[in-house]
């Protein structure tokens, strides 16, 4: 019969309708501004830096390597690297980034940065209501606008951050053992052969950059 | 004003009169910025010529600047609806070149994350397709509906809906959690009824047999000479599917059919579409019942500083628009020398004028509709 | 059925295309995928000849590309006997290094891959080079055995300048119409952007400007 074809569309249309009211599967939209989906926890936006403490300049965890500047497929990161140095979280002497600039009108959101950083320094923001009224000044993020604490990490990413802090912890307690053996090593050279070694742990300056990985 | 309207005349051509018309690059059905040339004889076409490259961006020569890594990202920007196929194409010509093994726990993810993005290509084409035919809205928005189930998993996979970034040469970037798995579990569950409700809705309505039967038929020796690949090829009844011919990743495990059309018009490709989500519906429950534990990535890969031994490779696989290529030369440094995409999308093209020939203006939207191309790809 | 190795393919090459010249040229990727390489005189005859072939059937030509070889210069170090004149006017023939350069000029190379839609196998891989890269770049166009070069090849006639012979319509394909220069290759110096840019003041930041973001 000529028209069975259209009642039969018709009739799944009328069933999607009148699903809609009953069927979550079936209505999926939310009115945005109001309503909002929750983001996953994978979900990746834009690059921050992250510092431990509470000093965005001294806590700041990345080294200036410029592997990230090297690796980045459209090269939005601009790095140059400071003169001096300054004690990185486990006590090391390491370079800091006099300038660090991410061109976020380039950057494509890849995250091969994050993947190549072997300091756990850049990280994915999950902000991404970004709109600026300036297109120049506005879409190029300095040190200062990048830098964001392990806080805010933890806070976006809970499972990655606490992957990650846990490794830290392992890699600051190996640093302080590995100082402490050090210490003793130098202690039981210098003082007179046969005098007890036992507390040289206590010799062991604490590193100027604390860590605090809850 | 009255009377400057009534000298405007309707128009009436000579009999036998010659118009061109230039369809697109901002035309609605030319989905993205494409143009087609056209010369009409009162409505019927006697020429047409398709023109893109408003979309170029040089790709290929990008991709030859950066290291291997770092084309990655860039693939995903080629067929921009379909990004973990693309992936797969480029990393499996990177495992060709330089000889990599990847884990069967990534394999089977990669099969997983490429059906779900053929599901989702398909149904977004059926939308778009019925929406060029008049349907506008209603099957679109149900098609696109399911769609946002896919985009969410990749999302929560891989971090980004749509650009992907999710493969690498030698496995995979992130593993699929349990309850990711979990989750695609359940959409295959609810996908069936989906597809029977989809075809439900239009597969006899007589408006669109009657729109698309016996209309732009592309006959079997045309499409194998001009190279047409995917559904398209399908539709016309070759029997050529790369997951079947080559077997790349884990494909000779799973079983499914490949439909085969009869008459290579606009409703045989686009019943070619549904068949083939209920085969990639198929294969997506096969592959989830038989994930194994695993690694997801072979440990000794170097993803950073790559840099396979002089020569070259072809890598090919089966994305949703056709035969994704890549063909890669390397001479011993750490990007490749030649770096070179064989697009579906746009070799499916040649044969656009051959299909509208003598067909109304009208059906060349439809037609076109039918080759489903994405401009990224075509432009590159 | 598999196809036979390239060497079986260029015996009966030339057995069926009398005066073909076909060399089989090496690839050293873990892929081996050989490729044999065709005179321009007899390449029609020779792709006619694998498309029609009985067991082969090679129907569908799968991917076409152009590939830009440039001039190289290879410096190889040669010992050799020569005439030595002492200081003090006596001779005598000493082994002496000496450096040889061979140039090598460059060429633009045509790929074909093709496969059998019917058999079901592949790939065969084709090639053929050009005499330089200026006037010269001119090869036989292959677009009247398989349509699928047909754009493939006006790609390679746009980005690389290899101009096909017999090509129904070779036009600029992804490029203008006046676009001059031919982008893919690898001395290729794409313009410089004369549209001056507005490099912002960056607040809060001892660096200069960076180079990186113009």
């Amino acid at each position: 019969m000529v028209g069975e074809g259209l009642i039969q569309g018709l009739v799944e249309t009328a069933r999607n309708f009148f699903g809609s009211y009953v069927d979550k599967e079936r209505l999926t939209t939310v009115q945005f501004p109001e309503e909002r989906l929750p983001l996953p926890e994978a979900s990746r936006v834009f690059p921050i830096l992250l510092f431990d403490g509470g000093d965005p300049e001294a806590g700041l965890r990345c080294v200036a390597c410029q592997i990230c500047e090297k690796e980045c497929p459209p090269r939005c990161i601009h790095i140059e690297k400071s003169k001096d140095k300054k004690p990185d979280f486990v006590g090391k002497q390491q370079f800091y980034p006099a300038v660090f600039d991410i061109d976020v009108s380039v950057c494509m959101s890849c995250q091969i940065c994050v993947e190549v950083c072997p300091f756990d320094a850049i990280r994915m923001d999950k902000e991404f209501e970004l709109s600026t009224s300036d297109r120049f000044g506005g879409l190029l993020w300095t040190k200062e606008q990048l830098a964001k604490p392990n806080d805010y990490y933890k806070k976006i990413h809970p499972e990655e951050s606490a992957e990650t802090d846990e490794r830290r912890v392992k890699e600051l307690a190996d640093a302080r053992a590995k100082a402490a053996a050090a210490a003793a090593k130098a202690k039981a050279a210098s003082a007179a052969p046969g005098s007890a070694a036992g507390n040289g742990t206590e010799a062991v300056k604490e590193p100027e950059q604390k860590v605090t990985p809850q | 004003m009255r009377d400057a309207l009534a000298d405007l005349a309707v128009y009436e051509p000579e009999e036998g009169e010659i118009m061109e018309v230039s369809m697109g690059p901002h035309h609605p059905s030319t989905h993205g910025v494409f143009r087609m040339d056209v010369k009409l004889e009162g409505e019927r076409v006697v020429r047409l010529k398709p023109v893109f490259g408003y979309l170029h961006r040089n790709h290929e020569k990008i991709a030859e600047h950066g290291a291997y890594l770092s084309a990655i990202p860039y693939t995903d920007r080629l067929d921009y609806l379909c990004s973990m196929t693309n992936n797969w194409g480029y990393v499996l010509a990177v495992e060709k070149l330089a000889g990599i093994a990847v884990p069967e726990r990534a394999e089977y993810i990669r099969v997983i994350v490429a059906e779900l993005t053929r599901f989702q290509n398909h149904a977004g084409l059926v939308g778009f397709l019925l929406q060029d035919m008049g349907a506008s809205g209603t099957p679109l928005m149900y098609a696109f509906r399911e769609r946002e189930k896919v985009l969410d998993l990749f999302e929560s996979l891989s971090g980004a809906r749509m650009m992907c970034n999710y493969m690498r040469f030698g496995g995979l970037r992130v593993d699929a959690t349990a309850s990711w798995l979990a989750e695609v579990r359940q959409l295959v569950g609810r996908l069936p009824r989906f597809v029977d409700e989809f075809e439900n809705l239009l597969r006899v309505n007589e408006i669109l047999m009657a729109r698309t039967q016996g209309v732009g038929v592309l006959p079997r020796e045309l499409a194998i000479n001009a190279g047409v690949t995917g559904p398209m090829l399908r539709a016309s009844g070759v029997n050529y599917d790369v997951r079947k011919v080559d077997h790349y990743g884990v494909y000779d495990r799973f079983h499914f059919r490949v439909p085969l059309g009869e008459h290579g018009d606009v409703y045989d490709r686009y019943m070619m579409r549904i068949l083939e989500m209920r085969e990639t519906v198929k294969i997506l429950e096969q592959a989830v019942r038989d994930i194994p534990a695993g690694p997801i990535i072979d440990p000794k890969v170097r993803l950073r500083g790559l840099r396979p031994k002089a020569g070259e490779a072809y890598g090919r696989i089966e994305s949703p628009k056709g035969e994704l290529g890549f063909f890669l030369i390397s001479d011993g440094t750490g990007n490749p020398y030649r770096y070179r995409v064989r697009p579906p999308s746009m070799i499916n093209l040649t044969i656009l004028e051959d299909m509208c020939l003598g067909e109304n203006i009208a059906d060349t939207v439809i037609i076109l509709g039918s080759v489903d191309i994405v401009l990224g790809e075509v432009d590159r | 059925m598999a196809l036979p190795s390239p060497e079986q393919i260029k015996t009966q090459i030339e057995a069926g295309v009398p005066g073909a010249a076909v060399t089989v040229i090496a690839n050293g990727s873990p892929s081996a995928q050989r490729s044999l390489l065709l005179d321009h005189a007899h390449a029609r005859s020779v792709a006619e000849f694998l498309r029609d072939h009985a067991e082969w059937r090679l129907d569908y030509c799968s991917l076409m590309t152009g590939v830009d070889w440039l001039d190289a210069e290879t410096s190889q170090k040669v010992k050799v006997k020569k005439v030595v004149q002492a200081a003090d006017g006596s001779e005598s023939e000493q082994e002496v290094e000496e450096v040889r350069k061979t140039k090598t000029p460059g060429y633009l190379e045509a790929v074909y891959h093709l496969f059998s839609m019917e058999k079901k196998h592949g790939p065969v891989v084709l090639r053929m080079r050009t005499t330089d890269r200026g006037d010269g770049a001119r090869l036989p166009s292959l677009t009247p055995v398989w349509r699928s070069a047909e754009f493939q090849e006006r790609e390679a006639f746009d980005l690389y300048g290899i101009v096909f012979e017999g090509h129904p319509d070779l036009r600029r394909i992804l490029m203008w119409d006046g676009f001059v220069d031919y982008p893919m290759r690898k001395d290729y110096v794409p313009p410089v952007d004369e549209v001056p840019v507005v490099v912002p003041q960056r607040p809060g930041s001892a660096g200069t400007p960076s180079e990186v973001h113009r």
